[in-house]
C-alpha cells in the first residue's frame, strides 16, 4: 500500500514538471559541463613543443610599430620574453643585442623582445639602459606569453624558417656563442 | 632733462618689458593633482592581482613587479584617472585576470547570469516538487479513504465481532 502511494506520488511529480523545463535544465547543465570541459582542456594544454607549428602572433612595439609573424615567413624568429623587474634578464640583454647586431645584416633573422607584465616607463628605461635596438613591445593582455605558456622570464623561443619551434631556452643566455649555437643551425 | 611725456613713455616701456619678462620667466602652470597617498594607491591596488605572484592582492604583494605596478597606479591617479579607469587600463595591458572581479563582457557574462538563473530555477523546481508532493498525498489520502474497500462486517469476522461488542455496550449503557 505504502509503495503504491510512493509510486503514485512519483508519477504525479513527473507529470507536474513540463518536458520543456526538463529539457532546458538538461541543456543548461550540458552547456555548463561543456564550458568547464573547454576550460579544463585549455588549462591542461601543454606548451608548444619543439617541431610544432607556432601560431602566428602580433607584437606592437613601444614605438608603435606592428610586427606580425605571418609576414616573417621564411625567416628565423628569436622571441625573447623579458621584464624590467627581472634580474636574470639583465644578464642576457647585452648578449641578445650583440647577437642581433651580428645577424641584422643578413636579413633572415628577426629578434622580437616581448615585455612580460611590465610597466612602460621601466621597460623603456631597460631598453635604453641596455641599448636594445631590435623590436621590443609589451605583451598586451599576456596573449603571447599565454600562447607559449611561459613559466617565467627570461625565456627564449626560436622559430625556424618553416614556422616550427626549433629551440627553447628557459633562463638567460650566458654568451653570444650560446645564442649563435642555437640560431646558426637553422640558417641555410 | 626728461619731459613728462618722455617719462611716461619710459614707464610704459618698463611695464611692457616687465610683462614680457614675466611671461617668459613664468612657465605655464597646469592644474596639478595632489600626489596620491599610499592609501589611495592601495585602495585601487587591493582590487587587483599580480599575474606573476598568483593569488596575492597587489596591495600586499612584495615583489618588485608589484611595487612598479603600484607606482604606475600612483602615476595614473595623479594624472586624474578614476579607480575604474585605472582598472580598465590594467585589464587592457595585462588581461582580465589581474582584476579581482571579472568585467561583465563576453563569456564573463555567464559568471553573472548563470548563478542567479540556477538559483531561481532550483527554487522553482523545489517549490513545484514540494507542491506536487503535498497535493497528491492529500489527494491520495482522500482517494484511499474513498476507494480502499472497507471490509464489511459480513466479510471480516473481527470487524463483525467489534461491531457486535459496540452494540452490546450501547445496549448495556443505555
Amino acid at each position: 500500500m505504502v509503495e503504491e502511494r510512493i509510486n503514485n506520488a512519483e508519477k504525479t511529480n513527473r507529470q507536474t514538471l513540463p518536458r520543456w523545463v526538463v529539457g532546458l535544465v538538461f541543456a543548461v547543465l550540458i552547456g555548463f559541463l561543456v564550458l568547464i570541459g573547454l576550460g579544463l582542456r585549455r588549462t591542461q594544454e601543454g606548451p608548444i613543443v619543439i617541431g610544432q607549428k607556432v601560431p602566428y602572433f602580433e607584437l606592437k612595439t613601444f614605438d608603435g610599430e606592428v610586427y606580425h609573424t605571418q609576414q616573417m615567413q621564411g625567416k628565423v624568429i628569436v622571441v625573447n620574453f623579458w621584464a624590467s623587474w627581472c634580474k636574470p634578464c639583465e644578464q642576457e640583454a647585452f648578449e641578445l643585442e650583440e647577437a642581433w647586431q651580428f645577424y641584422k645584416p643578413r636579413g633572415d633573422v628577426v629578434f622580437l623582445g616581448v615585455d612580460y607584465v611590465d610597466t612602460e616607463p621601466e621597460a623603456k628605461a631597460f631598453i635604453q639602459q641596455f641599448g636594445l635596438t631590435y623590436p621590443n613591445g609589451p605583451d598586451l593582455r599576456t596573449r603571447i606569453s599565454q600562447m607559449f605558456r611561459i613559466q617565467g622570464v627570461p625565456e627564449t623561443y626560436i622559430i625556424d624558417r618553416e614556422g616550427r619551434l626549433a629551440f627553447v631556452k628557459k633562463g638567460p643566455f650566458l654568451s653570444v656563442t650560446e645564442i649563435r649555437g642555437a640560431v646558426d643551425p637553422l640558417l641555410p | 632733462m626728461i619731459g613728462k611725456t618722455g617719462l611716461l613713455r619710459r614707464l610704459a616701456w618698463l611695464v611692457v618689458l616687465t610683462g614680457i619678462l614675466m611671461a617668459v620667466a613664468v612657465e605655464p602652470v597646469s592644474a596639478q593633482q595632489p600626489t596620491p597617498s599610499d592609501d589611495d594607491v592601495n585602495r585601487v591596488a587591493k582590487q587587483m592581482y599580480c599575474p606573476v605572484c598568483e593569488n596575492i592582492p597587489l596591495d600586499v604583494c612584495p615583489t618588485q613587479a608589484c611595487a612598479q605596478w603600484r607606482e604606475l597606479i600612483r602615476l595614473k591617479l595623479s594624472e586624474g584617472l578614476t579607480d575604474e579607469e585605472i582598472r580598465q587600463y590594467f585589464a587592457e595591458q595585462y588581461g582580465d585576470r589581474v582584476l579581482d572581479v571579472p568585467p561583465a563582457r563576453g563569456l564573463n557574462w555567464l559568471v553573472y547570469v548563470l548563478p542567479p538563473l540556477f538559483i531561481a530555477g532550483g527554487v522553482w523546481i523545489v517549490a513545484r516538487v514540494f507542491r506536487s508532493m503535498v497535493k497528491p498525498s492529500a489527494e491520495n489520502a482522500g482517494a484511499s479513504l474513498e476507494t480502499t474497500p472497507t471490509p464489511s462486517a459480513a466479510e471480516d469476522p473481527y470487524v463483525a465481532k467489534i461491531e457486535e461488542e459496540l452494540r452490546r455496550r450501547e445496549r448495556e449503557g443505555g
